[in-house]
């Protein structure tokens, strides 16, 4: 599909899957299922990493040539993530930032007040910002207003694996962006991350659908392709739906096939 | 390392970290003072330790080198023998190490304490509680159960109500958990401590430094130069420096272990005689997706731990570290908060990249690994010190412990002990390397369209300083 380009804060990737690190039985197994989602572009929690460090998940994103997406998980305020985002750009010289701002533990959805504080902070600051966001099309407007580079709504809460719980909100989302949506948290199984790229997300974000699956390597194959068909099946047009039947062989002249014999 | 309270960070045993010697290693050498050894351990932790005292009792010459003998990881580690608890997916290949060397624990830790003069391991025979504080985590734990159930594990479910009959201080909140009569404990710093007096009394020798370089002779491990300039020959040398292991100077960058430092703080509270027993056995939960455990003694130490956190060589104690320590361990046994507070400590769990240890030979003649034990070193310590005398004097690992062979981080076999085929290793090149068409990372430098493909442990960290 390279004439189907995923263009992201300036940059293309083939690929229209972001993966997380989050939640990976090890190092092994992470770089694995890396290599089997096609992923070029990976998160990594700024706050639970020392670039310097060999052997981290730095060096396994390294080795696959996979574009490092730094995020301020962890972060409750405003303050905290724009700290993070500065410090992710000194350790590793990337304008990108996967903006996260949570609002409690419990649920950790994002606090749209001090997210879209960061957010305006940050574009202002030269970041190229991606930021977690509620399914709110009002917010996610506000943060294209600001100068964010995408919008990534939830499906449902992160790690819940409930897929796209308001597929209408994503609608509305998609229909009025003129930034790439994707969608951030949420997907449990393929299907999911298929029904994103089905409703038009440019592309998909997950990271435990994967790491904490019972097999990584296999489901993020399994998300490889469901990103790839979802996005086919978005580009070639999904046909209307109907109450009743439309049957899909010719109806007319089936009976008599061969004129000189009764049908039955 | 050395127990140390918040803000005084000291270093592991085994090779020296490297940012500590300005300049690179020492130089210095001292004609003539040269030693000799069969068997040269480098690093004294509780692996070199098991190490060093089973060679020893082969009959082998057999010395340590290490500043601090006796050190290391296990003086900040809980000391569960969590095989069962501790199962995770497609980790069965190191459960059958896990539970081999939990089966060898009551038999070792009598042999040793024998051996030391009747020291006191604090082994004990208490089981493990695992439990539930909401639906998710019950599910969690659901599914954990039915993993053990299909391995043929012993473990039984129990419902919240039995749960605080058993452990009557758990929170009220207990949704359900699993009782694994077989996972126990010891006490990590009376197991290195009687590992250290087992040693001296087999007739180990000790060179209380630091190892600055290994030392090699026309393609062989020929032993180790100290960093006062000594130079200990030996026929084999076994590095056991725990997550320092990767950085000991001479070693080439092909044998390498890949191993990295995992950061873990650990609490330690005190149960006075007034509030004892307080808990009967190790009780552990994860709390919203936090793992936290509780581990008594019969000393009345309760130990709570830990974090897991990728931050290089850093073991400072940190507020938030502490504050989810303490936060997930009231919510599951709201009592602790009535306990002192006697200790704060951080350690670095040596993390191989499949989570599994390094065991034998490398591929440099007269090199031995037995590292990268991660959370299980001191679970694995009685199997270690088995597979690696057996590898010492016969050169082959015995059976149980040759999925953990080093070689499978070899450069051109990259795969977990779960999925290599039996038989010899493959010379398949990883699905990783060699894909193409990547934009060149951020301000580190042009990726080679062909990565070539190698342990963890050697990536180009030095292009990002």
């Amino acid at each position: 599909m390279a004439d189907d380009a995923f263009a992201l804060g300036g940059l293309t990737f083939s690929s229209r899957l972001i993966m997380g690190t989050g939640g990976a039985p090890s190092l092994d197994v992470l770089e694995r299922s890396l290599a089997a989602s096609g992923t070029e572009l990976t998160t990594v929690a700024m706050r639970r990493l020392d670039p310097g460090v060999q052997g981290s998940v730095l060096s396994v994103l390294d080795r696959l040539g996979i574009r490092v997406l730094p995020n301020t998980a962890g972060c409750f305020t405003a303050g905290e993530a724009v700290l993070t985002a500065r410090l992710a750009r000194e350790a590793l010289g990337t304008d990108l930032i996967k903006l996260e701002v949570i609002a409690d533990e419990r649920t950790l959805l994002p606090d749209p007040v001090e997210l879209l504080d960061a957010a305006e902070t940050l574009v202002d600051d030269g970041f190229t910002v991606l930021p977690y966001t509620n399914d709110d099309p009002v917010l996610a407007r506000k943060l294209e207003d600001v100068g964010c580079a995408a919008v990534m709504p939830l499906g449902s809460p992160i790690g819940s694996g409930l897929g796209i719980r308001n597929p209408h909100n994503f609608q509305l989302i998609v229909e009025h962006a003129r930034v790439p949506v994707v969608l951030d948290a949420g997907a449990g199984t393929a299907s999911d991350a298929a029904l994103a790229m089905e409703l038009g997300c440019a592309g998909v974000m997950l990271a435990s659908a994967v790491t904490r699956a019972q097999e990584p390597v296999l489901m993020a194959e399994a998300m490889r392709c469901a990103v790839a068909a979802g996005r086919l099946a978005y580009r070639a047009g999904r046909i209307p739906r109907r109450h009743f039947a439309e049957a899909s062989s010719p109806a007319q002249g089936l009976a008599r096939l061969d004129p000189e014999r009764p049908a039955f | 390392m050395r127990p140390h309270h918040a803000g005084s960070p000291r270093p592991t045993g085994g090779p020296r970290p490297r940012e500590d010697v300005p300049g690179g290693a020492p130089r210095a050498r001292q004609a003539g003072t040269s030693r000799t050894a069969d068997v040269l351990v480098v690093g004294g932790g509780v692996i070199g330790l098991v190490t060093a005292w089973r060679a020893a009792q082969r009959g082998m010459r057999t010395a340590v080198v290490d500043p601090a003998p006796g050190g290391g990881a296990a003086q900040v580690a809980a000391g569960m023998l969590a095989a069962v608890t501790e199962l995770h997916y497609g980790e069965q290949t190191l459960l059958g190490l896990n539970l081999a060397s939990a089966r060898r624990y009551p038999d070792f830790a009598e042999e040793l304490a024998g051996a030391c003069g009747g020291q006191d391991l604090g082994y004990r025979r208490c089981g493990t509680l695992a439990v539930a504080l909401d639906a998710d985590d019950r599910a969690h734990l659901r599914e954990l159960h039915a993993f053990q159930q299909r391995l043929g594990l012993d473990s039984q479910w129990l419902t919240g109500r039995e749960c605080r009959r058993l452990e009557p201080m758990l929170a009220p909140g207990v949704r359900g958990g699993l009782r694994v009569d077989g996972d126990h404990q010891v006490d990590p710093r009376r197991l290195s401590a009687a590992l250290l007096t087992a040693c001296e009394r087999a007739g180990v020798s000790f060179h209380r430094q630091w190892a600055a370089r290994l030392s090699v002779v026309r393609d062989r491990a020929a032993g180790v130069v100290l960093e006062d300039g000594t130079h200990v020959a030996a026929g084999q040398v076994v590095l056991a420096g725990g997550s320092l292991s990767g950085r000991l100077a001479g070693v080439p960058e092909a044998v390498l272990p890949p191993v990295r430092p995992v950061k873990g703080q650990v609490l330690r509270l005190t149960v006075p005689p007034s509030h004892a027993p307080f808990l009967n056995r190790t009780v552990r939960a994860v709390v919203r997706g936090n793992h936290v455990y509780l581990v008594p003694r019969l000393s009345g130490e309760l130990v709570v731990g830990a974090t897991s956190e990728e931050l290089g060589w850093d073991t400072t104690v940190t507020a938030g570290g502490v504050y989810e320590l303490l936060r997930d361990a009231h919510e599951l046994v709201p009592g602790i908060t009535e306990l002192p507070l006697t200790e704060t400590c951080a350690g670095l769990r040596p993390g191989s990249p499949d989570n599994a240890p390094l065991l034998g030979p490398t591929a440099l003649p007269g090199l031995l690994l037995a590292t990268g034990h991660h959370r299980n070193g001191v679970l694995l310590t009685p199997v270690t010190g088995d597979a690696m005398a057996h590898v010492l004097t016969t050169g082959e690992l015995p059976e149980e412990a040759r999925a953990f062979t080093p070689r499978r981080f070899d450069a051109t076999v990259r795969r977990a002990p779960e999925e290599r085929p039996a038989g010899p290793l493959h010379g398949a090149r990883t699905e990783a390397a060699g894909r193409t068409g990547r934009p060149p990372l951020p301000g580190r430098g042009e990726v080679p369209e062909e990565a070539p493909s190698r342990p963890a442990g050697t990536a180009r960290t030095e292009q990002r300083t």
